[in-house]
Protein backbone atom coordinates (compact mmCIF):
# COMPACT_ATOMS: atom_id res chain seq x y z
CA UNK A 1 0.00 0.00 0.00
CA UNK A 2 3.08 2.03 0.27
CA UNK A 3 4.96 4.32 -2.34
CA UNK A 4 8.25 5.04 -2.73
CA UNK A 5 9.10 8.85 -2.44
CA UNK A 6 11.28 11.14 -3.46
CA UNK A 7 13.05 13.41 -0.76
CA UNK A 8 16.26 14.52 0.19
CA UNK A 9 18.22 12.85 2.84
CA UNK A 10 19.38 12.80 5.98
CA UNK A 11 23.04 13.06 6.84
CA UNK A 12 24.14 10.22 8.36
CA UNK A 13 24.48 9.91 12.29
CA UNK A 14 25.86 7.46 14.44
CA UNK A 15 22.88 6.41 16.18
CA UNK A 16 21.63 3.04 15.66
CA UNK A 17 18.09 3.36 14.02
CA UNK A 18 15.13 1.05 15.22
CA UNK A 19 14.64 -1.59 12.31
CA UNK A 20 11.91 -1.02 10.07
CA UNK A 21 10.13 -4.21 10.96
CA UNK A 22 9.95 -2.82 14.17
CA UNK A 23 8.85 0.23 13.17
CA UNK A 24 5.72 -0.91 11.56
CA UNK A 25 5.24 -4.05 13.65
CA UNK A 26 4.94 -2.37 17.37
CA UNK A 27 2.80 0.90 17.30
CA UNK A 28 0.38 2.93 20.05
CA UNK A 29 -2.70 3.43 17.18
CA UNK A 30 -5.95 2.53 19.76
CA UNK A 31 -8.00 3.54 16.65
CA UNK A 32 -6.53 0.13 14.99
CA UNK A 33 -6.52 -2.00 18.50
CA UNK A 34 -4.53 -1.98 21.77
CA UNK A 35 -2.31 -4.66 21.36
CA UNK A 36 1.15 -3.73 20.25
CA UNK A 37 0.42 -5.65 16.70
CA UNK A 38 -2.66 -4.80 16.08
CA UNK A 39 -2.10 -1.67 14.23
CA UNK A 40 -0.05 -3.64 11.67
CA UNK A 41 -3.20 -6.74 11.75
CA UNK A 42 -5.53 -4.73 11.59
CA UNK A 43 -5.19 -1.34 9.48
CA UNK A 44 -4.17 -2.94 6.20
CA UNK A 45 -7.47 -2.31 4.25
CA UNK A 46 -6.99 1.35 5.46
CA UNK A 47 -7.96 3.95 2.93
CA UNK A 48 -5.93 6.67 2.64
CA UNK A 49 -6.84 8.10 -1.04
CA UNK A 50 -8.95 9.99 -0.77
CA UNK A 51 -7.43 12.09 1.85
CA UNK A 52 -8.68 15.68 3.08
CA UNK A 53 -6.63 17.28 5.23
CA UNK A 54 -8.21 20.74 6.53
CA UNK A 55 -6.18 24.11 7.62
CA UNK A 56 -8.28 26.73 8.78
CA UNK A 57 -9.02 28.71 12.10
CA UNK A 58 -7.85 31.60 13.20
CA UNK A 59 -5.85 31.83 9.43
CA UNK A 60 -5.54 34.48 6.97
CA UNK A 61 -6.20 32.06 4.37
CA UNK A 62 -7.37 28.01 5.19
CA UNK A 63 -7.19 25.59 2.67
CA UNK A 64 -7.10 22.05 2.10
CA UNK A 65 -4.68 19.35 1.05
CA UNK A 66 -5.73 16.57 -1.14
CA UNK A 67 -3.89 12.81 -1.17
CA UNK A 68 -1.83 13.53 -3.56
CA UNK A 69 -1.18 17.36 -2.41
CA UNK A 70 0.64 16.09 0.97
CA UNK A 71 3.19 14.95 -0.95
CA UNK A 72 3.86 17.92 -3.13
CA UNK A 73 3.20 20.67 -0.57
CA UNK A 74 7.24 21.10 0.41
CA UNK A 75 9.79 19.34 -1.15
CA UNK A 76 10.45 15.90 1.30
CA UNK A 77 12.92 15.75 3.71
CA UNK A 78 14.44 13.21 5.67
CA UNK A 79 14.70 13.56 9.57
CA UNK A 80 16.36 11.25 11.87
CA UNK A 81 14.38 11.78 15.23
CA UNK A 82 14.51 9.61 18.53
CA UNK A 83 10.80 8.74 19.60
CA UNK A 84 10.41 8.44 23.24
CA UNK A 85 6.92 6.59 23.93
CA UNK A 86 5.34 7.71 27.35
CA UNK A 87 5.61 3.74 28.21
CA UNK A 88 9.84 4.23 28.98
CA UNK A 89 10.33 2.51 25.28
CA UNK A 90 12.32 4.64 22.49
CA UNK A 91 13.05 4.31 18.70
CA UNK A 92 15.24 5.99 16.48
CA UNK A 93 12.95 6.36 13.14
CA UNK A 94 13.97 8.30 9.85
CA UNK A 95 10.59 10.29 8.97
CA UNK A 96 10.16 11.61 5.16
CA UNK A 97 7.91 14.87 5.60
CA UNK A 98 8.34 18.71 5.76
CA UNK A 99 8.41 20.94 8.75
CA UNK A 100 4.89 22.02 10.85
CA UNK A 101 6.16 25.35 10.07
CA UNK A 102 5.94 25.52 6.02
CA UNK A 103 2.30 24.77 6.32
CA UNK A 104 1.47 27.14 9.29
CA UNK A 105 3.49 29.72 6.81
CA UNK A 106 1.03 29.20 4.28
CA UNK A 107 -1.73 29.38 6.46
CA UNK A 108 -0.54 32.71 7.98
CA UNK A 109 -2.03 32.44 11.74
CA UNK A 110 -3.66 35.57 12.50
CA UNK A 111 -2.34 37.09 16.01
CA UNK A 112 -5.19 36.32 17.88
CA UNK A 113 -4.35 32.17 17.31
CA UNK A 114 -2.05 31.15 20.21
CA UNK A 115 -2.53 27.48 20.04
CA UNK A 116 -2.76 24.46 17.35
CA UNK A 117 -5.44 22.06 17.55
CA UNK A 118 -5.31 18.72 15.42
CA UNK A 119 -7.38 15.86 14.53
CA UNK A 120 -7.59 12.24 13.90
CA UNK A 121 -9.88 10.98 11.08
CA UNK A 122 -13.16 9.39 12.28
CA UNK A 123 -14.39 6.98 10.43
CA UNK A 124 -15.83 4.04 12.61
CA UNK A 125 -16.73 1.84 9.32
CA UNK A 126 -12.57 1.46 8.93
CA UNK A 127 -11.24 2.07 12.60
CA UNK A 128 -12.37 -1.14 14.75
CA UNK A 129 -11.45 1.05 18.19
CA UNK A 130 -13.67 3.85 17.67
CA UNK A 131 -16.82 1.46 16.80
CA UNK A 132 -16.36 -1.15 19.82
CA UNK A 133 -15.17 0.67 22.84
CA UNK A 134 -13.97 -2.62 23.65
CA UNK A 135 -11.25 -2.45 21.92
CA UNK A 136 -10.47 1.19 21.52
CA UNK A 137 -8.59 1.49 24.81
CA UNK A 138 -11.80 3.86 26.54
CA UNK A 139 -10.81 6.63 24.49
CA UNK A 140 -13.31 9.15 23.60
CA UNK A 141 -12.98 9.67 19.72
CA UNK A 142 -11.75 11.10 17.32
CA UNK A 143 -8.02 11.65 18.97
CA UNK A 144 -7.38 15.16 19.01
CA UNK A 145 -4.11 16.61 20.03
CA UNK A 146 -2.63 20.75 20.06
CA UNK A 147 0.56 21.93 20.52
CA UNK A 148 1.32 25.97 22.03
CA UNK A 149 2.09 27.95 18.72
CA UNK A 150 4.81 28.59 18.76
CA UNK A 151 5.75 24.32 20.04
CA UNK A 152 4.52 24.45 16.70
CA UNK A 153 6.45 26.67 14.49
CA UNK A 154 9.56 25.49 16.35
CA UNK A 155 11.58 24.38 13.39
CA UNK A 156 11.62 21.02 14.93
CA UNK A 157 8.05 20.27 14.49
CA UNK A 158 7.45 17.91 11.52
CA UNK A 159 4.88 16.71 9.38
CA UNK A 160 5.80 12.84 8.40
CA UNK A 161 4.45 11.81 5.37
CA UNK A 162 6.37 8.85 5.18
CA UNK A 163 9.37 6.84 6.64
CA UNK A 164 12.19 4.64 5.45
CA UNK A 165 12.10 5.90 2.75
CA UNK A 166 8.54 5.19 1.92
CA UNK A 167 4.98 6.81 1.99
CA UNK A 168 3.44 5.91 5.44
CA UNK A 169 2.23 2.35 6.38
CA UNK A 170 -1.67 2.57 7.78
CA UNK A 171 -0.34 1.59 10.76
CA UNK A 172 2.36 4.16 11.59
CA UNK A 173 -0.43 6.97 10.88
CA UNK A 174 -0.86 7.36 7.50
CA UNK A 175 -1.07 9.40 5.20
CA UNK A 176 -0.11 12.59 7.23
CA UNK A 177 1.00 12.47 10.85
CA UNK A 178 2.80 14.67 13.50
CA UNK A 179 6.05 14.36 15.28
CA UNK A 180 7.41 16.85 17.98
CA UNK A 181 10.20 14.78 18.85
CA UNK A 182 10.98 16.58 22.73
CA UNK A 183 7.55 15.12 23.38
CA UNK A 184 6.12 11.68 24.61
CA UNK A 185 4.74 9.73 21.66
CA UNK A 186 1.15 10.71 22.18
CA UNK A 187 1.77 14.18 20.82
CA UNK A 188 2.61 12.86 17.65
CA UNK A 189 -1.54 12.26 16.62
CA UNK A 190 -1.71 10.15 13.53
CA UNK A 191 -3.61 10.15 10.13
CA UNK A 192 -4.53 14.19 10.86
CA UNK A 193 -7.49 15.55 8.73
CA UNK A 194 -7.72 18.82 10.55
CA UNK A 195 -5.19 21.17 12.13
CA UNK A 196 -6.52 24.37 13.63
CA UNK A 197 -5.07 27.60 14.35
CA UNK A 198 -7.30 28.40 18.17
CA UNK A 199 -7.18 31.11 20.64
CA UNK A 200 -7.55 28.69 23.68
CA UNK A 201 -5.73 25.86 24.82
CA UNK A 202 -7.83 23.06 23.08
CA UNK A 203 -8.14 19.67 24.56
CA UNK A 204 -6.20 16.50 24.44
CA UNK A 205 -6.72 12.80 23.90
CA UNK A 206 -4.93 11.41 26.78
CA UNK A 207 -5.10 14.38 29.17
CA UNK A 208 -9.11 13.95 28.99
CA UNK A 209 -8.82 10.47 30.10
CA UNK A 210 -6.20 10.59 33.08
CA UNK A 211 -5.12 14.27 33.47
CA UNK A 212 -2.97 13.79 36.66
CA UNK A 213 -1.02 10.75 34.26
CA UNK A 214 -0.92 13.19 30.90
CA UNK A 215 -0.38 16.67 30.87
CA UNK A 216 -0.94 19.29 27.50
CA UNK A 217 2.82 19.28 27.72
CA UNK A 218 4.11 16.33 28.00
CA UNK A 219 7.73 17.15 27.15
CA UNK A 220 9.86 14.23 27.88
CA UNK A 221 11.71 15.01 31.02
CA UNK A 222 13.10 12.11 33.11
CA UNK A 223 12.67 14.42 36.51
CA UNK A 224 8.92 13.65 36.43
CA UNK A 225 7.42 10.56 36.36
CA UNK A 226 4.35 9.11 34.99
CA UNK A 227 2.56 8.58 38.57
CA UNK A 228 2.60 4.88 37.99
CA UNK A 229 6.05 4.42 36.73
CA UNK A 230 9.72 6.14 35.93
CA UNK A 231 9.97 8.33 33.36
CA UNK A 232 14.26 8.32 34.26
CA UNK A 233 15.10 5.47 31.98
CA UNK A 234 14.48 4.37 28.71
CA UNK A 235 15.02 0.82 27.04
CA UNK A 236 15.75 1.59 23.41
CA UNK A 237 14.03 -1.03 20.78
CA UNK A 238 17.34 -2.05 18.03
CA UNK A 239 17.86 -4.52 17.05
CA UNK A 240 18.58 -8.01 18.83
CA UNK A 241 16.33 -9.95 20.77
CA UNK A 242 15.57 -9.95 24.89
CA UNK A 243 19.50 -10.35 25.95
CA UNK A 244 20.65 -7.46 23.79
CA UNK A 245 17.71 -4.93 24.82
CA UNK A 246 19.44 -1.22 25.80
CA UNK A 247 18.42 0.53 28.56
CA UNK A 248 19.26 4.28 28.62
CA UNK A 249 18.99 7.20 30.35
CA UNK A 250 16.35 9.60 29.53
CA UNK A 251 17.14 13.21 28.63
CA UNK A 252 15.02 16.26 29.33
CA UNK A 253 13.25 17.15 26.04
CA UNK A 254 14.84 13.64 24.84
CA UNK A 255 18.02 15.80 23.90
CA UNK A 256 16.50 18.30 22.18
CA UNK A 257 17.63 21.26 24.14
CA UNK A 258 17.10 23.31 21.30
CA UNK A 259 13.58 23.68 22.20
CA UNK A 260 13.94 24.63 25.86
CA UNK A 261 14.17 28.83 25.18
CA UNK A 262 10.21 27.70 24.98
CA UNK A 263 9.69 26.57 28.02
CA UNK A 264 12.23 29.20 30.28
CA UNK A 265 10.37 30.27 33.59
CA UNK A 266 8.04 27.73 33.28
CA UNK A 267 7.57 24.53 36.37
CA UNK A 268 8.00 21.72 34.53
CA UNK A 269 6.80 19.68 37.31
CA UNK A 270 3.71 21.63 37.28
CA UNK A 271 3.35 21.71 33.10
CA UNK A 272 4.21 18.55 32.61
CA UNK B 1 -19.52 -48.10 36.01
CA UNK B 2 -17.20 -46.20 38.98
CA UNK B 3 -16.46 -42.35 38.13
CA UNK B 4 -12.52 -41.48 38.94
CA UNK B 5 -9.16 -41.50 37.48
CA UNK B 6 -6.73 -44.21 37.62
CA UNK B 7 -3.13 -43.83 38.41
CA UNK B 8 -2.24 -43.70 35.16
CA UNK B 9 -4.63 -41.51 34.19
CA UNK B 10 -3.08 -39.18 36.80
CA UNK B 11 0.08 -39.86 35.64
CA UNK B 12 -0.46 -38.20 31.89
CA UNK B 13 -2.33 -35.99 33.24
CA UNK B 14 0.70 -34.62 35.43
CA UNK B 15 3.10 -35.14 32.39
CA UNK B 16 0.90 -32.54 30.57
CA UNK B 17 0.65 -30.04 32.76
CA UNK B 18 4.62 -30.31 33.21
CA UNK B 19 4.74 -30.04 28.96
CA UNK B 20 2.77 -27.80 28.60
CA UNK B 21 3.63 -25.37 31.18
CA UNK B 22 8.13 -25.77 30.79
CA UNK B 23 7.58 -26.09 26.49
CA UNK B 24 5.09 -23.29 26.31
CA UNK B 25 7.64 -20.71 28.65
CA UNK B 26 11.00 -22.36 26.95
CA UNK B 27 9.14 -21.66 23.28
CA UNK B 28 8.37 -18.28 24.14
CA UNK B 29 11.98 -17.61 25.56
CA UNK B 30 13.42 -18.87 22.19
CA UNK B 31 11.30 -16.92 20.77
CA UNK B 32 12.33 -13.44 22.87
CA UNK B 33 15.79 -14.68 22.60
CA UNK B 34 16.05 -14.51 19.00
CA UNK B 35 13.63 -11.58 18.71
CA UNK B 36 10.39 -13.16 16.76
CA UNK B 37 8.46 -11.88 20.05
CA UNK B 38 7.22 -8.83 18.38
CA UNK B 39 8.68 -5.21 18.54
CA UNK B 40 9.49 -5.21 22.43
CA UNK B 41 10.62 -9.08 23.83
CA UNK B 42 11.49 -7.65 27.25
CA UNK B 43 7.43 -6.11 27.03
CA UNK B 44 6.15 -9.56 25.45
CA UNK B 45 7.83 -11.64 27.42
CA UNK B 46 7.02 -9.83 30.93
CA UNK B 47 3.48 -10.09 29.79
CA UNK B 48 3.34 -13.70 28.73
CA UNK B 49 4.74 -14.93 32.32
CA UNK B 50 2.07 -12.83 34.33
CA UNK B 51 -0.30 -13.63 32.45
CA UNK B 52 0.90 -17.06 32.75
CA UNK B 53 1.17 -17.09 36.17
CA UNK B 54 -2.37 -15.49 36.48
CA UNK B 55 -3.72 -18.38 34.18
CA UNK B 56 -1.94 -21.31 36.06
CA UNK B 57 -3.25 -19.90 39.95
CA UNK B 58 -6.87 -19.46 38.14
CA UNK B 59 -6.28 -23.36 37.10
CA UNK B 60 -5.43 -24.13 40.44
CA UNK B 61 -8.38 -22.22 42.04
CA UNK B 62 -10.69 -24.05 39.78
CA UNK B 63 -9.75 -27.88 41.51
CA UNK B 64 -11.63 -27.81 44.28
CA UNK B 65 -14.83 -26.67 42.72
CA UNK B 66 -14.64 -29.21 39.84
CA UNK B 67 -13.73 -32.01 42.24
CA UNK B 68 -17.23 -30.99 43.97
CA UNK B 69 -19.05 -30.88 40.40
CA UNK B 70 -17.23 -34.26 38.68
CA UNK B 71 -17.08 -36.00 42.31
CA UNK B 72 -13.88 -37.55 40.81
CA UNK B 73 -11.71 -36.35 44.06
CA UNK B 74 -8.47 -37.69 42.06
CA UNK B 75 -8.03 -33.99 40.19
CA UNK B 76 -7.09 -32.99 43.66
CA UNK B 77 -3.58 -34.80 43.17
CA UNK B 78 -2.83 -32.10 40.40
CA UNK B 79 -3.55 -28.72 41.86
CA UNK B 80 0.03 -29.03 43.88
CA UNK B 81 1.67 -29.06 40.84
CA UNK B 82 -0.52 -26.08 38.95
CA UNK B 83 0.12 -24.09 42.07
CA UNK B 84 3.80 -24.76 41.59
CA UNK B 85 3.67 -23.68 38.25
CA UNK B 86 1.41 -20.73 38.96
CA UNK B 87 4.70 -19.79 41.03
CA UNK B 88 7.34 -20.19 38.84
CA UNK B 89 5.28 -18.11 36.16
CA UNK B 90 5.24 -15.13 38.49
CA UNK B 91 9.22 -16.08 39.50
CA UNK B 92 10.19 -15.92 35.73
CA UNK B 93 7.57 -12.60 35.70
CA UNK B 94 9.59 -11.06 38.53
CA UNK B 95 13.26 -12.39 37.41
CA UNK B 96 12.56 -11.20 33.79
CA UNK B 97 11.58 -7.97 35.38
CA UNK B 98 14.79 -7.43 37.21
CA UNK B 99 16.99 -8.70 34.86
CA UNK B 100 15.63 -7.41 31.43
CA UNK B 101 13.17 -4.21 32.08
CA UNK B 102 15.62 -2.87 35.07
CA UNK B 103 19.14 -4.57 34.00
CA UNK B 104 19.98 -5.27 37.77
CA UNK B 105 19.23 -1.85 39.13
CA UNK B 106 18.69 -3.18 42.56
CA UNK B 107 18.45 0.16 43.54
CA UNK B 108 15.51 1.20 41.05
CA UNK B 109 13.80 -2.41 42.27
CA UNK B 110 13.77 -1.55 45.88
CA UNK B 111 12.75 2.30 45.07
CA UNK B 112 9.34 0.60 42.71
CA UNK B 113 8.41 -1.79 45.17
CA UNK B 114 8.23 0.99 47.42
CA UNK B 115 7.09 3.67 45.36
CA UNK B 116 4.27 2.20 42.38
CA UNK B 117 1.48 0.94 44.24
CA UNK B 118 0.77 -1.39 41.26
CA UNK B 119 4.54 -3.39 41.70
CA UNK B 120 4.11 -3.31 46.07
CA UNK B 121 0.82 -4.87 45.34
CA UNK B 122 2.43 -7.39 42.88
CA UNK B 123 5.49 -8.18 44.52
CA UNK B 124 3.14 -8.89 47.75
CA UNK B 125 1.42 -11.24 45.66
CA UNK B 126 4.54 -12.43 44.70
CA UNK B 127 5.39 -12.66 48.48
CA UNK B 128 2.71 -15.07 49.39
CA UNK B 129 2.92 -17.11 46.80
CA UNK B 130 6.52 -17.95 47.46
CA UNK B 131 5.41 -19.13 51.28
CA UNK B 132 2.93 -20.96 49.92
CA UNK B 133 5.17 -22.51 47.63
CA UNK B 134 7.85 -23.54 50.51
CA UNK B 135 5.41 -24.80 52.47
CA UNK B 136 4.06 -27.29 50.00
CA UNK B 137 5.61 -30.68 50.65
CA UNK B 138 4.45 -32.89 52.94
CA UNK B 139 6.78 -32.06 55.90
CA UNK B 140 5.79 -29.00 55.93
CA UNK B 141 2.38 -29.54 55.79
CA UNK B 142 2.72 -31.98 58.94
CA UNK B 143 5.04 -29.68 61.07
CA UNK B 144 2.41 -26.59 60.26
CA UNK B 145 -0.46 -28.96 61.31
CA UNK B 146 -3.86 -27.00 61.40
CA UNK B 147 -1.71 -23.70 60.70
CA UNK B 148 -1.53 -25.34 57.04
CA UNK B 149 -4.99 -24.67 55.63
CA UNK B 150 -4.39 -20.95 57.29
CA UNK B 151 -1.79 -20.32 55.42
CA UNK B 152 -2.43 -21.79 52.59
CA UNK B 153 -5.68 -19.66 52.49
CA UNK B 154 -3.64 -16.32 51.56
CA UNK B 155 -3.99 -17.68 48.05
CA UNK B 156 -7.40 -15.92 47.46
CA UNK B 157 -5.26 -12.73 48.29
CA UNK B 158 -2.84 -13.28 46.20
CA UNK B 159 -5.21 -13.74 44.07
CA UNK B 160 -6.58 -10.74 44.84
CA UNK B 161 -3.88 -8.60 44.23
CA UNK B 162 -2.75 -10.13 41.23
CA UNK B 163 -5.74 -8.93 39.71
CA UNK B 164 -5.25 -5.54 40.76
CA UNK B 165 -1.88 -5.82 39.74
CA UNK B 166 -2.81 -6.25 36.16
CA UNK B 167 -5.67 -3.55 36.19
CA UNK B 168 -3.32 -1.18 37.72
CA UNK B 169 0.01 -1.89 35.01
CA UNK B 170 -2.32 -1.26 32.01
CA UNK B 171 -2.34 2.21 30.26
CA UNK B 172 -5.72 2.37 29.67
CA UNK B 173 -7.23 -0.54 28.06
CA UNK B 174 -8.86 -2.26 30.56
CA UNK B 175 -10.78 -5.00 28.75
CA UNK B 176 -8.86 -7.99 29.91
CA UNK B 177 -8.35 -7.27 33.41
CA UNK B 178 -11.29 -7.02 33.43
CA UNK B 179 -12.27 -10.33 31.90
CA UNK B 180 -10.16 -11.90 34.30
CA UNK B 181 -11.03 -10.23 37.17
CA UNK B 182 -14.54 -12.10 36.33
CA UNK B 183 -13.39 -15.68 35.83
CA UNK B 184 -11.75 -14.66 39.20
CA UNK B 185 -14.70 -13.22 41.13
CA UNK B 186 -16.84 -16.91 39.70
CA UNK B 187 -14.18 -18.63 41.42
CA UNK B 188 -13.92 -17.16 44.35
CA UNK B 189 -18.10 -17.39 44.22
CA UNK B 190 -18.37 -20.81 44.81
CA UNK B 191 -16.85 -20.56 48.15
CA UNK B 192 -18.28 -17.85 48.88
CA UNK B 193 -19.21 -19.68 52.37
CA UNK B 194 -15.81 -20.42 53.12
CA UNK B 195 -14.38 -16.44 52.21
CA UNK B 196 -17.24 -15.39 54.44
CA UNK B 197 -16.19 -17.09 57.46
CA UNK B 198 -12.59 -16.49 56.91
CA UNK B 199 -13.89 -12.52 56.70
CA UNK B 200 -14.99 -13.15 60.25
Amino acid sequence: QTHALDYAEAQQQSQILTPEAKVIGHNNFYEFGTDKSDPKANAQAFQVDPWQLRVDGLVETPFTLSFDELFKFAPLQERIYRLRCVEAWSMVIPWVGFSLNALLNKARPLSSGKYVAFETLYDPKQMPGQSNPFRGGGIDYPYVEGLRIDEAAHPLSFLAVGLYGKSLPAQNGAPIRLVVPWKYGFKSIKSIVRISVVDKQPPTTWNLLAAQEYGFYANVNPKVDHPRWSQARERRITTGGLFSSNRIDTQLFNGYDEVASLYSGMDLRQHY
Amino acid sequence: MVRGLSRRNIFWLKALIHLLSLGWASLTYYRAGTDQLGGDPVEGILHFTGIGAFNLLLLCLIISPLVRWSRISQFMQVRRLLGLYAFFYALLHLASYILFELQLEWQLLLSEIVKRPYITVGFSAWIILLALTLTSNKAAQRRLGRNWQKLHNWVYLAAGLIALHYIWSVKSDITQPLVYIGMLLLLLSFRKDKLLKLWR
